[in-house]
């Protein structure tokens, strides 16, 4: 049988109450939202907080908007939610490509966005769609708000850039014009983590690429994503020949580990394969040809 | 602490531990033991109960997380010694053998219908995919569902 160890409760009522009871306990206190990797890992003695802070009762953090030209999406939306999102699916169809393979629809009842990037697993499926996304994190403390990019806030496994006495509230993505994007997953069985994922953004403008953003789960890279590969895109041609050398560049430069999940040479083969197909999509639904 | 949830319509309240979970709460502190606990790590689906409405799987919530919520169990569906037509549905088409996935299996079902009360196989299949059963291969539980999507619970039935 496994159950957490003992471990205090509070309930915040608001964001500003969740800081104050951040403060109150410090750093062996952890919010909690969903529960869905944090439970797991109390149960394992992965994590012990003293206290945890339950967060579910903050509904004002829990929406799918475009404002200001971008994306915005609530930490505490639920992957349902987002997998219901018109507006989701319709500037970024990755986030319905990744969101249909999260989990299983019971788990994605319950976990929710905001906590699925804190846990920061390097097998993550949507801290690689944010880090392609290129996206920003809003990140709120008693001082005052700060914004930071992907790069920031990944800060390695389970790491962020979330403060012991601070709170992540939003994630922003830009619109682009003229953009298409996809998320391409292996796993071995429904719901399970990714063997390797890959998601895939691509800008268009006069049948170059203007901008390119790849990100990558499961296979160690450097903040979930494949900046090489991005590189050697800017200014091609969205042609077969662009893709195989971005997939290329994905499967060298990544760092995946032999596990029970697959070698290391299979890992680099589908960051690879999975890279060059994500493109692919990406460009098609760019050009407007598919959903 | 004191937790106090609506459980089938009745307010129940209870002195527990934070660290109890929901599934151990309903069974262990309520004595309703429809509800089955299985893999302790959210991949089995049998212990899947609604909480404010929809699916959760309760060894993944704690008792102190349900608290002023409302959770729905298995031993809900039948009402006044008339059974949901989930539970027609699973005994007419021979939907289980061990039973041991089925209460969680029913539920989201009753969830499924409500929403979508004419799913596809494929839809089926899907709403269930975080469930395991290892008895019937899955062909007589998505037959079961299809039972119940066939032969809706008419007012005088459910009365």
């Amino acid at each position: 049988m496994q159950v957490p160890a003992p471990v205090e409760y509070e309930r915040a009522s608001s964001v500003d109450d969740a800081l104050a009871l951040l403060e109150r306990h410090g750093p062996d206190a952890r919010l909690i939202a969903g529960g869905h990797s944090l439970l797991p890992m109390m149960k394992l003695r992965l994590a012990r907080p003293e206290v945890l802070i339950d967060i579910n009762d903050l509904s004002d953090l829990s929406y799918v908007r475009v404002e200001g030209g971008e994306l915005r999406i609530g930490a505490m939306t639920r992957h349902r939610q987002l997998l219901e999102s018109a507006a989701a699916g319709e500037h970024f169809a990755i986030l319905h490509d990744a969101e249909r393979v999260i989990a299983d629809p019971i788990v994605r009842n319950r976990g929710t966005v905001g906590g699925s990037i804190c846990q920061a697993d390097p097998s993550e499926d949507l801290s690689a769609v944010f880090a392609a996304l290129k996206a920003r994190a809003v990140i709120r403390s008693s001082s005052g708000e700060r914004v930071v990019g992907m790069d920031e806030f990944h800060q390695g496994p389970y790491s962020t850039a979330v403060g012991p006495a601070e709170i992540l509230t939003e994630i922003r993505i830009p619109i682009r014009a003229g953009s298409g994007s996809a998320y391409e997953k292996v796993e071995r069985r429904v719901g399970d983590w990714a063997v390797v994922a890959a998601g895939a953004l691509l800008a268009l403008d006069g049948g170059r690429i203007t901008e390119a953003g790849i990100g990558l789960a499961a296979v160690g890279a450097e903040h979930f994503r494949a900046a090489g590969a991005e590189d050697s895109l800017q200014g091609s041609a969205p042609d077969e020949q662009a893709f195989a050398r971005a997939g290329a560049l994905a499967g060298q430069l990544c760092h995946p580990a032999s596990d029970q999940r697959g070698p290391e040479d299979y890992k680099r083969h589908l960051a690879q394969e999975l890279t060059v197909r994500a493109l692919r999509r990406a460009a098609a639904r760019a050009r407007g040809e598919e959903g | 602490m004191q937790v106090t949830m609506t459980v089938n319509g009745e307010q129940v309240t209870r002195d527990v531990e934070p660290r109890v979970l929901l599934v151990h709460f309903i069974r262990d502190h309520l004595g309703l033991t429809g509800t089955h606990w299985g893999c302790d790590t959210s991949n089995c689906g049998v212990c899947v109960v609604w909480m404010d409405g929809e699916p959760v799987k309760s060894c993944t919530v704690l008792a102190a997380m349900a608290g002023g919520r409302s959770v729905r169990t298995v031993e809900d569906l039948e009402r006044d010694g008339v059974l949901d037509p989930v539970q027609q549905g699973f005994m007419e088409e021979h939907g289980l053998q061990c039973g041991f996935c089925t209460p969680g299996m029913m539920l989201t079902a009753r969830w499924l219908l409500d929403h979508n009360p004419d799913p596809t196989e494929a839809e089926i299949r899907d709403a269930i995919c975080g469930q395991i059963c290892r008895c019937t291969g899955y062909e007589n539980i998505v037959r079961a569902v299809r039972w119940a999507a066939h032969h809706p619970a008419t007012e005088e039935v459910t009365a």
